[in-house]
């Protein structure tokens, strides 16, 4: 693209005019897909909500079982204000997010580690591997109900399931990445004399990174489900607690309001693993798809 | 050998002695493939560097020419047969070697700095010092003001030069390069073949250099080793006699002896090729 212009400036003796009106031109493009994406954006946003209310206003969707969108707010709008039978918003809030962040690390860290462990060991990975298999073939969130039955209500167990969700995720990514490691590069500092410690740290564990730091976005997903189903099944306090709550009592809007709670929580934590990853992965291109054709 | 887990100090050629000697003596590896078969990759290879000395591997493809390069290193251990290196037998991880593959092998997350500096800091060097030793060789190898750069800014010819410099900065008495230049282009390739030689020419580490390009070999080397097709052994040891230092790797193409031994050489090797690829064609 420069390589042309620059071409076209030598021959129509106007460098500046054309380089700068090509850079407008640009931008007035760039600015005009954004707003473009924006306008689609709040459309959708509209006509899904909107239709939503309308629908249940006129009666053609019942709202006793589906709920509406201005009742879910004004839920939202008592819950903040008047709390729940169980404390405060912020209190349960606090519990559940608590549970899924620990939940989260326990599972990060066994998860890392045993990958790391099993994807340097050929040996270990050929006896364990099946059975790792089998295990993650079973549905795991129903190991809440014996976590519960052993544990009791507290925190523990919910952190327990959520830990065991996340570690799945984190192990089969921190696995392959260590298999997919260049071998070029492990021989490389083998031959300039790295011990196998240095070796893990200088190769195999930064080229991993890039795997385990991918499945992080899905893991605290599942670390927020482990949590709240946990707590569904039973508990003294929490979101998941508040939606059963209102399961029993027919009231769908709440239900609803909590899954926006959680959601707004869910996006904030992504936000902290995005700048996680930004820092972490920083030396990597540039996805080239994001540039556009103009 | 107590010199080895240190970079050695540069001196002049003559002080590298007989350390970087080569002996390769009856090396067979056969490999253990996943069904339980043996497959003998290379059979019965003999073949010697002296110290200081630039010797290319010519060969068919899968005729083993890495599989030798990998005992040298001592990454693998020869089923039979043996190595030498600097008269001692090759056990374990060889002291004082280095590795150029064709792929860059340089670490994507570290800066051009960081993976210059990487042989010395395995070797147990201060940071300070190994940043500046790293910094002299990216000058010498032309990259000064890259050393912020991540590998993935730098075109193939640039990367090939941080491998360069990552290479040699520990001052090694034998330098394993397998295919460095196999995926360049043509001027970048032969800027870099220039770009070696006047290295090589100062440190004189002893080369095994694996190459398919006979104009490479000849041009780069004092001694041509041709391997036959699978299983690899060696079927003609040429030395070269074109005068040092080479000069333009460019020129010395067109000079009557280059060409004479070239085709020589080529002789020896065509029937190999030749067979290697009926094999392939067979197989498939």
């Amino acid at each position: 693209m420069t390589a042309l212009t620059h071409s076209e400036t030598r021959k129509s003796e106007k460098p500046v005019e054309t380089e700068t009106a090509a850079k407008i031109a640009g931008r007035i493009k760039a600015r005009r897909r954004s707003m473009s994406i924006w306008i689609g954006r709040v459309v959708l946003a509209v006509a899904v909500v909107g239709g939503w209310q309308w629908f249940t206003t006129e009666g053609w969707v019942d709202k006793f079982f589906f709920g509406q969108p201005s009742e879910i707010w004004n839920s939202l709008v008592v819950l903040f204000t008047e709390g729940t039978a169980f404390g405060t918003i912020w209190e349960n809030l606090g519990v559940t997010a608590q549970e899924a962040f620990l939940g989260f690390l326990l599972g990060t860290a066994v998860g890392v580690v045993l990958g790391i462990l099993l994807g340097s060991n050929k040996y270990l990975s050929a006896v364990v591997g099946p059975y790792i298999r089998i295990v993650n073939s079973i549905p795991r969130i129903v190991l809440g109900s014996i976590f519960i039955v052993a544990f009791g209500l507290g925190v523990f167990p919910k952190i327990l399931l959520a830990a065991v969700l996340v570690f799945f995720v984190v192990f089969f990514n921190a696995f392959q990445g260590v298999r997919e490691v260049d071998q070029n590069l492990v021989a490389n500092v083998r031959v300039l004399g790295a011990s196998p410690y240095q070796v893990a740290m200088h190769v195999t564990i930064p080229s991993a990174m890039t795997w385990i730091i991918a499945s992080l976005h899905t893991a605290f997903g599942f670390a927020i489900i482990g949590a709240l189903v946990a707590e569904v099944l039973g508990a003294q306090k929490g979101i998941g607690l508040i939606i059963s709550q209102a399961q029993g009592t027919f009231d769908p809007n709440t239900v609803f309001a909590c899954m926006v709670i959680i959601a707004v929580v869910t996006l904030f934590a992504e936000s902290l693993i995005n700048l996680l990853e930004h820092r972490i992965l920083k030396w990597r291109p540039p996805n080239r798809s994001e540039a556009q054709a103009i | 050998m107590n010199t080895a887990r240190t970079p050695r100090p540069p001196g002049p050629p003559a002080k590298a002695a007989e350390e970087g000697r080569i002996e390769v003596t009856g090396l067979t590896k056969r490999y253990l493939t996943p069904k339980g078969e043996t497959f003998t990759a290379i059979r019965d290879v003999s073949l010697s560097v002296e110290a200081g000395q630039f010797c290319s591997i010519v060969g068919p493809t899968g005729c083993g020419k890495s599989t030798t390069l990998a005992q040298v290193s001592g990454l693998e251990q020869p089923s039979a047969g043996s190595v030498t290196v600097g008269g001692n037998p090759v056990d374990g991880i060889t002291k004082g070697v280095s590795y150029m593959f064709q792929a860059d092998a340089l670490f994507p997350w570290k800066s051009v700095l960081s993976n210059v500096m990487m042989g010395p800091i395995l070797l147990g060097m201060p940071k300070r010092q190994a940043t500046d030793l790293a910094r002299d060789w990216l000058r010498r190898v032309g990259l000064a003001g890259f050393e912020d750069r991540y590998p993935h800014q730098l075109s193939g010819g640039m990367r090939k030069r941080v491998a360069m410099a990552a290479a040699l900065i520990n001052n090694p008495r034998i330098l394993l390069m397998d295919e460095p230049f196999g995926a360049l282009d043509v001027q970048t390739k032969a800027i870099m073949q220039n770009e070696l030689l006047k290295l090589w020419e100062e440190l004189r580490p002893s080369v095994l250099f694996i190459t398919h390009d006979l104009d490479e070999a000849v041009a780069l080397s004092d001694r041509v080793v041709i391997m036959t097709s699978s299983p690899g052994s060696v079927k003609d040891v040429f030395d070269i006699d074109l005068p040092r230092p080479r000069g333009n790797v460019q020129e010395i193409r067109h000079e009557e002896r280059f060409l004479e031994l070239q085709g020589r050489i080529w002789e020896s090797l065509k029937d190999e090729v030749t067979r290697a690829y009926a094999m392939t064609a067979g197989a498939a």
